[in-house]
């Protein structure tokens, strides 16, 4: 490696003098840092809870807090996947005698397993939540076996009985009957007819959301058309704004989405003047004017249920799946844009889906090449498992399934 | 389709805002890098400062209610770090190199760290300019709208090459970067000129990051910048160490990129992932094309060390 | 320079010692100005890297792939050649080894292991040859081919996972078909890390030995020195130049085998996740020196490990760990500059560490 070509009377010592300033300026913090640090190593690793810096958390009500972990992707405050996990995590945290642990932006690498693991070893966590789909398999069923006595319970609804250990439990929402909901108040706002989807990757859950949207709008309006773009990943700011604006080059009066973080879609929809409707948190605050409406989960009610449920050893199912109905999903308020009929038509929409009298998908239901892919006389209601394997694209989706 | 949208039509002109749009972090960063690298010294943490630009933008945009304070805050701070590179790479046996890439780190992590309250609020974003109001479609008029920072940019680059070429400053950096010996024989400074240079150099990196967070995609989270500055320092070599160069690379790189989307706006959407490539293949092949075993590239300033 | 032997080593450990704990010393600085207790931050990432033996494990579990990516950066430094391409070779030998598995399925575990440990090497060095051939052949910066590279294979590597590669059980998270879990690499006799680690120490261990005692390795070296002398010397300077980035490219293959075969067993988009960038660190933090980076990679994997434990007791943010990364870096390469500084200095009046660095030069 060549070095910096140097002048020989930069070698002067009062070259460096900044230099040394800076070394001593943090021996100096050093010093100043080292007097406390004395006693911690002192303190019994043993007892997490003796740990010094602990006092600003909440002191519990039991001799023995019950801890509950919580693991994320990404930044938990970040307007959409994370944040509607964290705030379900901070009801949690209100609950008398439970304490909470928080880790974010943890890969779904040896080091989601290397957290878990130390949130049972370290802080003694009795419960964890891993939120991020791709926690499951192998990493959480790896942990699960090595710690039978810890519960984990994972975002994602991928849990089967029989085959995957008794300490494991999975949830997950129909979140698409909430887009069902938005596509009619995008169906029935819409000037242009046409409609934006902006997703992350093409995988069943992606698409489903698509489709119900689709399915929605067309069921108010027939003649709404929806056109997807696929960025590649779950959050890849630039590309997202980057479709955003292809899509409003197009004609596009309102877009949706189903990336991790929808701020900049929400925000870039708001600066071109067209109506955007949100997914996963409340983004109305970024869209004052264009915000319709938008799917939310609610996952507070999931996860304080849960804990009361492990912390008094009750019985619950493994596997936990709702929608509108077990209060699992939600749609933000309406924006000032929507008008009264078309509050009105979503309203008893989302009435019909609590009530289970309304069911998205049933046949006859042709994809967007013009195969049937539910023939006349079958309905899938939404606890067919078909619908997970979703590998279509409806009628009136504009786009191909990219492979 | 209905026949009242632009359609395929659409694509060019998604391509061309797109180029607009995307293209502006390339141009400041690889100018920055341009000036760095002509002295004879290479700066690869101007990622770290492009994140810590847009980062300090973004904060300072928020706290004081005004986009053009932040733009200044993000050069600042990028001067401050690329004046930190300098001087240590000044420093005997410390490689230019390795500092940037440790300054890389740093600047990303101090960046994300100092960046967690901000990823919340909404601050005031930079305006544009509206240079598609004559006409009645709204894609076009969208497409037109050209931040005035971009502009800025435009005119820096030819500026940058008439200073590069005319000036005695430009001189003075040139004979910096092609032989120090040389320099220093006539009675200048080289570490002073080439501090000069990646400061400078540091404060464009640092405003192309105001961009990313205060015009396009105008806000703050982590994933920001998705490698931006470090091929904005590749595309220096790509554009041969000329400022005017720089901003035909970064115009094909932006271009190159939001084609995909564009492409899939109008239902074309086959293999996704190697188009989002395009760029990237583009880049080497024309590196490829254009690079001979047998000469070193023109232009390149002899002292670069990376480049021996 | 006519030093005894003892005075050189002396340095090499004092140097980055010292350097260490100005670093340290910055770093609580920086966290005091945060209002947080730096003691207990100090506290915690002991008690997170290397506090328990659980902590110690996560530690070595993090560092195994370090050690194996910062190989790529530093074999090819040995010719004065700068790639970062790890990453690339990483995904494309994480996918040839899943190919591997799948062919070799018929013939028992170890013959899986052997044949994914293979490919997934020849695949990542095909990957790096090119941008040493590139270097060579065409006078393509290395640096900047080898970072496009890395973009490329990764979108070819999601292209083919979730395209004709796409095991269709996958529904949610593509991913290729499973190589079974009779062929998963274990973990290592009365541990809870797996036998990437061996890999990475025995890579290491030797790359120092191919690099510093070996013919092959003096004349690389030699090209890294003086391209012209080689060539003088009669040294095929393309042949090196290539050999070296294939071997680059074989380690960062081989951790792309050892991510899959230990950790997913299976290909997916998890496996891109920064670990190619991250050697990168390692290997310029280690002088590129193979040896080095056995314990660079370590005190990496010791950071990482704490992270999480600063998060969830102190409530910092997950980049406080990025922050500690940057400044120690920063120090340690700007350390690089009081090498050889005590040359005229007796060797017995040496004072404590940190002090040193203070009192010898100023």
């Amino acid at each position: 490696m060549a070095p910096c070509m140097e002048s020989p009377t930069s070698r002067s010592p009062v070259a460096y003098l900044p230099l040394f300033t800076s070394l001593a300026l943090g021996l100096a913090g050093l010093a100043a840092c080292s007097k406390p640090a004395e006693p911690a190593p002192a303190a019994p690793a043993a007892a997490p809870a003796a740990a010094p810096g602990e006092e600003k958390a909440p002191a519990p009500a039991a001799d023995k807090p019950f801890t509950v972990g919580f693991i994320y992707v990404g930044p938990k405050g970040d307007y959409g996947y994370n944040q509607a996990h964290s705030e379900g995590a901070a009801q949690v945290a209100k609950m008398p005698g439970i304490k909470i642990r928080e880790e974010e932006n943890v890969p779904e690498t040896v080091a989601v397993q290397k957290t878990m693991e130390s949130m049972i070893e370290l802080d003694g966590a009795s419960l964890i939540f891993p939120t991020s789909f791709g926690y499951f398999d192998p990493h959480i069923l790896k942990l699960a076996e090595k710690y039978p006595k810890v519960w984990f319970l994972h975002c994602g609804g991928m849990y089967v009985e029989g085959k995957h250990p008794k300490n494991v439990g999975s949830y997950f929402g129909y979140i698409d009957e909430a887009q069902y909901v938005a596509g009619i108040v995008a169906g029935l706002t819409s000037k242009t007819n046409k409609l934006g989807f902006i997703a992350a990757k093409p995988i069943p859950q992606v698409l489903r959301n698509i489709n119900s949207f689709t399915l929605g709008a067309r069921s108010v309006n027939p003649k709404a058309t929806t056109a997807v773009v696929f960025t590649g990943d779950w959050s890849l700011p630039t590309k997202e704004a980057e479709a955003a604006n292809s899509l409003a080059d197009q004609g596009v009066d309102v877009m949706t989405m189903h990336v991790d973080s929808p701020k900049v879609i929400v925000e870039t929809a708001e600066k071109r003047g067209i109506f955007v409707s949100g997914y996963h948190a409340n983004q109305s605050s970024l869209a004052p004017k264009g915000y319709l409406t938008g799917a939310e989960w609610n996952w507070g009610k999931i996860y304080t249920d849960y804990v009361t449920h492990v912390k008094a050893g009750t019985a619950f199912p493994h596997l936990l799946r709702g929608g509108l109905k077990e209060g699992f999903v939600k749609m933000s308020p309406y924006g000032a844009a929507v008008s009264e009929e078309t509050k009105k038509k979503a309203d008893a929409a989302k009435d019909a889906l609590t009530a289970g009298t309304l069911i998205i998908y049933k046949g006859p239901l042709k994809d967007n090449t013009g195969k049937v892919v539910i023939p006349d006389g079958t309905s899938q209601a939404q606890t067919d498992v078909e619908l997970e394997k979703m590998n279509y694209l409806v009628e009136g989706v504009v786009g191909k399934i990219p492979s | 389709m209905e026949g009242e949208a632009l359609g395929l039509l659409g694509v060019p002109l998604a391509v061309i805002g797109g180029a607009l749009r995307v293209s502006p972090p390339y141009l400041f960063v690889s100018l920055g890098e341009c000036l760095t690298e002509k002295s004879g010294r290479v700066n690869l943490g101007l990622e770290g400062t492009l994140i810590m630009g847009a980062m300090s933008a973004y904060g300072v945009s928020y706290l004081s209610g005004s986009p053009w304070l932040g733009v200044l805050a993000a050069g600042g701070v990028g001067l401050l770090l690329g004046a930190l590179h300098a001087y240590l790479c000044q420093q005997p046996r410390v490689n230019d190199i390795a500092i940037g890439i440790a300054l890389m780190i740093f600047g990303v992590g101090l960046a994300f760290f100092l960046g967690k309250p901000l990823i919340q609020p909404t601050a005031p974003r930079l305006p544009a300019f509206e240079f598609g109001n004559w006409s009645s479609s709204s894609p076009l008029r969208a497409a037109l709208q050209i931040n005035v920072l971009f502009a800025i940019g435009i005119v820096l680059a030819f500026a940058m090459r008439y200073m590069l070429q005319r000036t005695r400053w430009g001189l003075l950096l040139r004979v910096a970067g092609e032989s120090s010996d040389s320099a220093r024989a006539m009675g200048y400074d080289v570490a002073r000129i080439r501090l000069y240079a990646t400061a400078c150099g540091g404060f464009l990196a640092g405003v192309g990051g105001s961009f990313l967070s205060l015009y396009y995609p105008g806000s703050w989270n982590e994933g920001l910048s998705s490698g931006q500055g470090l091929m904005a320092v590749a595309l220096v070599i790509f554009a041969r160490w000329d400022p005017v160069r720089c901003l035909w690379a970064s115009l094909l790189f932006g271009s190159a990129g939001a084609l995909g989307p564009a492409l899939q706006s109008v239902g074309i959407s086959g293999g996704y992932h190697l188009l989002s490539v395009a760029p990237y293949v583009l880049t080497l092949a024309i590196m490829m094309m254009t690079s001979s075993a047998h000469r070193t590239l023109l232009g390149q300033p002899a002292e670069l060390g990376a480049a021996k | 320079m006519s030093q005894p032997a003892s005075r050189l080593d002396f340095e090499a450990v004092l140097v980055p010692l010292a350097a260490i704990v100005v670093s340290l010393a910055l770093f609580g600085v920086f966290i005091l100005c945060n209002g947080v207790s730096a003691s207990s931050v100090y506290y915690e990432m002991y008690r997170g890297a290397f506090g328990t033996w659980f902590s110690t494990q996560n530690s070595l579990t993090r560092a195994a792939p370090l050690m194996l990516t910062a190989l790529c950066t530093a074999l090819p430094a040995h010719l004065g050649l700068v790639v970062i391409g790890g990453e690339g070779a990483l995904v494309l030998g994480a996918l040839a080894s899943v190919v591997a598995a799948h062919l070799l399925a018929s013939f028992g575990p170890w013959v899986v292991l052997i044949g994914m440990g293979l490919t997934g090497a020849a695949v990542g060095a095909l990957w790096l040859g090119m941008v040493g051939a590139l270097r060579t052949l065409r006078g393509v910066n290395e640096t900047i081919s080898s970072l496009l590279m890395n973009y490329i294979a990764i979108g070819v590597f999601k292209q083919i996972v979730e395209g004709p590669m796409r095991d269709p059980a996958s529904l949610n998270k593509p991913s290729t078909l499973p190589i079974g879990d009779a062929n998963m690499l274990g973990s290592l006799p009365g541990m809870d890390v797996h036998w990437g680690l061996v890999y990475g120490v025995v890579a290491c261990l030797f790359s120092y030995v191919l690099m510093r005692r070996t013919v092959f390795g003096f004349s690389a070296r030699m090209v890294g020195g003086n391209v012209r002398a080689a060539q003088l010397s009669g040294i095929s300077v393309t042949k090196r130049v290539i050999a070296t980035c294939m071997l680059a490219g074989a380690a960062g293959g081989l951790a792309g085998m050892t991510e899959v075969a230990a950790i997913h067993g299976t290909a997916n988009a998890s496996l891109i996740c920064g670990y190619g960038y991250a050697g990168i660190l390692v290997a310029f933090l280690a002088r590129q020196n193979p040896l080095a980076v056995i314990p660079v990679a370590l005190l990496l994997g010791g950071i990482s490990a704490s992270g999480g434990l600063l998060q969830r007791s102190l409530s910092l943010p997950d980049a406080t760990v990025n922050v500690l990364q940057g400044i120690l870096f920063v120090v340690i390469l700007a350390s690089e500059t009081f090498y050889g500084r005590w040359k005229r200095a007796p060797a017995a009046t040496v004072p404590a560490p940190a002090a040193s660095v203070v009192a010898e030069v100023a």
